[in-house]
């Protein structure tokens, strides 16, 4: 697996868990090594379940929202499946305010997400 | 409610230059002092993301990285309100002219959800006629 700076990511089972680094994801060359790690986990290791757990995440700013964006359609377009767990309320307010949450799958915690592929 | 913070009010006035990540330098400050005027951490999480998304845009899309342009902030900081005051030296835009992300047919377009978001968290946002100042508004929940 190639090293990772932004995720942690673990397989278990068939499901890529992935587990963010930083508490606030905001500034624009972290932003950026982010999506292109998530990207190559669709593009070259071939993920196809997959679940953002956002415990670590206390922050992010819209710019992150573009990238989470183009994972989900980039793991679709793969014919995989991508869901997210433990956001706090706040982020999950982002999301809601955005309709954000219509697009991704939101679970609860990490386990109910991973159950529910 | 106090429309404005009052005079024992935290300020801080700075230009900011147009590169990124200099944005840091406020939000730091700011971070720490709705801290100190014991603001709830909800109400923090908004604040700072009306700051972080209003002075990026000014950066980025007021003086687009122009190293000769510069970002003024004017912060203030009550135990009841925070007012943020961002001016870059740009060409301005129109708020309204940003398309609604929210609708179907954009809900995955990769930009445009900041104007929305400072709107949705703060209590109250203003541009100036040109669209190159805005001040945000926050009452303490």
């Amino acid at each position: 697996m190639p090293t990772h700076k932004r995720i942690d990511a673990a397989k278990i089972g068939e499901v890529t868990v992935v587990r963010f680094v930083d508490k606030k994801i905001l500034d624009e060359t972290g932003i950026q090594e982010l999506g292109a790690e998530l990207f190559a986990l669709v593009e070259h290791d071939n993920r196809r379940s997959i679940v953002l757990n956002f415990e670590n995440v206390d922050f992010l700013s819209s710019a992150a929202l573009g990238k989470l964006i183009t994972l989900d359609r980039k793991v679709k377009a793969a014919q995989g499946r991508l869901k997210m767990s433990n956001i706090r309320p706040e982020i999950l307010e982002v999301f809601q305010i955005t309709k954000l949450n219509k697009v991704f799958d939101i679970r609860g915690e990490e386990a109910e997400a991973i159950s529910a592929f | 409610m106090t429309e404005q913070p009052g005079a024992d009010a935290w300020r801080l006035v700075v230009n900011l230059p147009s590169e990124r990540g200099s944005n840091r330098q406020v939000t730091d400050q700011l971070l720490e002092q709705l801290g100190v005027h014991g603001w709830p951490p909800a109400d923090i999480f908004a604040i700072h993301l009306a700051a972080e998304e209003a002075i990026v845009n000014a950066i980025v899309h007021g003086n687009k990285l122009d190293p000769t342009k510069k970002v003024h902030v004017e912060c203030e900081i009550s135990t009841a309100v925070v007012r943020m005051s961002i001016s870059d030296e740009g060409a301005g835009f129109d708020p309204a002219s940003v398309p609604d992300c929210t609708v179907d047919e954009r809900l995955e377009a990769p930009g445009g959800r900041g104007v929305m978001l400072m709107k949705s968290f703060m209590t109250s946002i203003e541009y100036n006629a040109t669209g190159n100042a805005v001040v945000l508004l926050k009452h303490r929940s």
